[in-house]
């Protein structure tokens, strides 16, 4: 079986700085894999070497089986998409939801772009009556699902996600978790998470990566960190800090 | 009556636009709304509007030719029930030229910002969105057209071109977009690498598409506000060159050139470069007033209310 | 315990186009020496509390309390120049991001010594060596090397414990902390929380810790005021946390995924109009 995401020995430079540090990982299709890390271990980066954002040095990463170059091409976009991390900052703020959802569809000639859009939105849970809403009269919440449902409306069957909940309040996380876990079963997507959040990670995922300063820590399925069999200090640290403050 | 209007006001404000026309009249409206809490900004859109009645009107408010005067019996008379503004040295009645050369500053002004506005607009956006050599060579030109005072360019461009009003707003158009560029790159360059920029290159657009669709709007309305701001400047650079003898050519009644032949007679016959002077001033104060109110209402960074 | 502060009916309003919009709306509390907490989620009005106590709500915002006192000082009838030399002399407070609420262009440690200046007459000497052994007690471990950078050369967690350092010392007897870890890693956050809670014990204080994180306040704090649109839905002690009443308290606390309890889908919060009332 062909993997969904294949990422092999990847190097990822910006000026000098190495970002990532020959890190491999392999994604089953249908398989929910998780990044966790702090901030700079370049689990984000990671997801944007992947979608062509950030400048790969070297090594390799295939999607679906097929061995990206430098450029990606307009058939990529429709097996992979990403949601970002800042509900407020990914939404272009002149433009009203019909139009964000109406562009993917311009670009790639889809036809009947009236039924895709009334479909996307009833799936992520908005309904007609935010159709031609502007970015600042939705909540944070709202704004995600919209995201979200443009990232789906190209029906891809990979979906990036990078720390889609963390600027959310922690009711509309939940609220947020659930739609991502019901579009992936319905669609059978495969996702790659972003989190810094162990909770979200083994909530959303199978299987798990833990990094640091750009490299790997280690590979570890969800159970584990339930059962809290973890090798790394590293680890167990990211796992006691997740527990909340313990006074010594 | 004024439920109705009530009503019709919610519907604007709407949080919840039940389609792609009521979205758009409602941020219209809001826009609207920001500028008219501005008195003076609504005195300078009267103060145009006025101007643009007038030069459309011209044929029916002018009382006399703006080109034949009566040198026999009116030469240099002051104002009066008879010449509103006076009559100047060829015995033409200064009000009608004044009526008449509303035309010849709106023309000037329209085909400037028609010139100069979009190359401004896609020289700064292509070169802030492209980056690297592409963006160095539009910035150093630019930068070159920027070096030299704005008359002086305008004035070689004439002088190679011949005098004539139309040339004069060729000169004017060239060197008044590089500011526009300066300014459309600079905002590009703010949003080239939001979220919602990269989004749409996750999308698979092209880089020609995302310029033209999401960042070029997003850059307009700086732009119309420079542009309003810079009007003033416009008419007054037509204005001097006009005054120089490279604009409009006699006999036509452009502001410019009838302050330039009125200053022999500035001492004793203050009205004939006064009248014209004043109608400068005015439109310029307009212009001025208009681009402060839509700084106010178009502002992108208070784009969220 | 005699109370450091005292709230009752604090209310604070915005004008806005559509008319008054009441942010807090009758919080009442009274702090000790202890570690208060002030949970809710955005737009519940906890941040604009901490504000209010502080004297740093936007202009054209009105407040109004039946008591608003800190240590006797009547803070609503104070002037500004009270208030100003009640802030970080007796008050003190820190703020969700260091890189907003340090100068840019100042080295951290001249920020902390003019911090002492403005409070107390000290010698140039000796505010130095106070702000180096500040330095040492938020354990930052090469102080001298630290108090001659700027905030843009240090970490997001070395950069809040600099800015705990400022705000510490002049000995405040209150302090409050906006969400003063959110933005640092999760062991980063730790870290910085314990410092802060040893010098608050040590010290004294009182602490008002203003979070939307449940679980972190209360694992921090003696005591949680749950707040909802602008008012304190629940009052309880940390340790009676799983014992709250409220259904937003528990409601919150369902709703975060917890690594050993498999929940799908997760249980969301049903809003009710009820609460707000």
């Amino acid at each position: 079986m062909t993997s969904a995401i294949s990422v092999d020995r990847l190097e990822v430079i910006f000026d000098r700085f190495r970002a990532l540090k020959g890190v491999s990982l392999d994604v089953q299709p249908g398989e929910s894999f998780g990044l966790v890390g702090e901030s700079g271990s370049g689990k984000s980066t990671l997801l944007r070497a992947i979608v062509g954002l950030a400048p790969v040095a070297s090594g390799g990463i295939a999607v679906n089986g097929k061995t990206l170059g430098p450029r990606r091409d307009k058939a990529f976009y429709r097996e992979v998409q990403m949601v970002f991390q800042d509900p407020y900052g990914s939404l272009h703020p002149r433009q009203t939801v019909d139009r964000l959802l109406q562009e993917p569809l311009a670009i790639h000639g889809f036809a009947d772009s009236e039924k895709r859009i009334e479909r996307a939105l009833d799936e992520v849970g908005l309904g007609k009556g935010f159709r031609f809403r502007y970015a600042h009269q939705l909540s944070g919440g709202q704004r995600q699902r919209v995201a979200i449902a443009r990232a789906l409306i190209l029906e891809p069957s990979i979906l990036l996600l990078d720390e889609p909940t963390s600027a959310l309040d922690a009711s509309v996380q939940a609220e947020v978790l659930n739609l991502l876990e019901e579009v992936r079963r319905r669609r059978k997507l495969t996702f790659l998470m972003v989190s810094h959040d162990l909770a979200i990670i083994t909530h959303m995922c199978e299987r798990l990566m833990v990094m640091q300063n750009g490299g790997t820590v280690e590979n570890l399925a969800a159970s584990d960190l339930v059962e809290r069999r973890v090798t790394k200090d590293y680890t167990r640290n990211l796992l006691r800090a997740s527990d909340g403050f313990v006074r010594v | 009556m004024s439920a109705a209007v009530q009503s019709r006001r919610d519907w604007l404000l709407s949080d919840r636009p039940a389609s792609r026309a009521q979205a758009r009249l409602g941020r219209a409206y809001v826009a609207w709304r920001r500028f008219t809490a501005n008195r003076l900004a609504v005195v300078g859109l009267l103060i145009i509007l006025a101007l643009v009645v007038v030069a459309a009107l011209a044929d029916v408010l002018a009382p006399y030719s703006p080109t034949i005067g009566d040198l026999k019996n009116a030469r240099l008379l002051a104002p009066g029930a008879a010449h509103w503004f006076g009559t100047d040295d060829l015995g033409r009645d200064i009000y009608s030229r004044i009526v008449y050369g509303s035309r010849w500053t709106l023309y000037v002004v329209i085909l400037v910002a028609i010139i100069a506005a979009p190359i401004g607009l896609l020289v700064g956006t292509v070169a802030g969105y492209a980056g690297g050599w592409t963006d160095a060579i539009l910035m150093r030109v630019t930068d070159i057209f920027l070096a030299f005072p704005k008359l002086v360019l305008a004035l070689a461009f004439v002088a190679a071109l011949g005098p004539g009003i139309e040339n004069a707003v060729i000169a004017i158009a060239i060197t008044s977009w590089p500011p526009y560029a300066r300014i459309a790159r600079a905002e590009t360059l703010t949003v080239r690498n939001s979220d919602y920029i990269k989004a749409v290159q996750l999308m698979g657009a092209s880089p020609f598409r995302i310029v033209l669709r999401h960042i070029m709007p997003l850059c307009i309305s700086s732009l119309i506000i420079r542009v309003t701001l810079d009007m003033a400047g416009i008419i007054l650079t037509a204005a001097g060159l006009g005054f120089l003898g490279l604009g409009a050519q006699p006999p036509l009644p452009e502001w410019g050139a009838m302050i330039a032949s009125g200053r022999r007679f500035i001492l004793d016959q203050w009205w004939v470069a006064g009248a014209p002077g004043g109608a400068i001033l005015i439109v310029s104060l307009g212009f001025n007033l208009l681009g402060d109110g839509l700084r106010d209402a178009l502002d992108p960074r208070s784009g969220d209310q | 315990m005699s109370a450091l502060l005292d709230v009752e009916d604090l209310r604070v309003t915005f004008p806005t186009r559509v008319g008054l919009v009441e942010a807090v709306r009758g919080v009442s509390f009274s702090l000790g020496r202890e570690r208060l907490g002030i949970v809710g989620e955005s737009g519940s009005g906890k941040s604009q509390t901490g504000r209010a106590i502080m004297g740093l709500t936007p202009p054209q915002a009105r407040i109004s309390a039946k008591t608003l006192s800190f240590d006797g000082i009547d803070l609503l009838a104070a002037s500004p120049r009270e208030r100003r030399a009640l802030r970080g002399n007796r008050i003190a407070m820190i703020l969700q991001d260091p890189k907003y609420s340090l100068d840019p262009v100042m080295s951290i440690g001249r920020q902390i010594v003019e911090t002492l200046r403005t409070h107390e007459k000290v010698s140039k000497a000796e505010a130095r060596e106070r702000a180096l052994a500040m330095l040492e007690a938020v354990q930052i471990r090469d102080p001298k090397r630290v108090f001659d950078l700027h905030p843009h050369e240090v970490s997001g967690g070395m950069g809040q414990r600099a800015m705990i350092a400022m705000m510490l010392i002049a000995g405040p007897e209150m302090m409050i902390a906006d969400e003063p870890t959110s933005a640092l890693d999760v062991t980063v956050q730790l870290e910085v929380l314990g410092i802060l809670d040893r010098l608050v014990s040590q010290r004294g204080m009182g602490l008002i810790f203003i979070s939307h994180d449940l679980r972190l306040v209360s694992s921090f704090c003696d005591r949680v005021l749950v707040m909802y649109a602008g008012k304190v839905v629940e009052q309880l002690k940390a340790s009676e946390l799983s014992q709250a009443q409220h259904p937003y308290t528990r409601g919150l606390l369902n709703c975060m995924p917890r690594i050993d309890a498999d929940r799908h889908p997760l249980p969301v919060l049903d809003r009710k109009p009820e609460w707000a009332a």
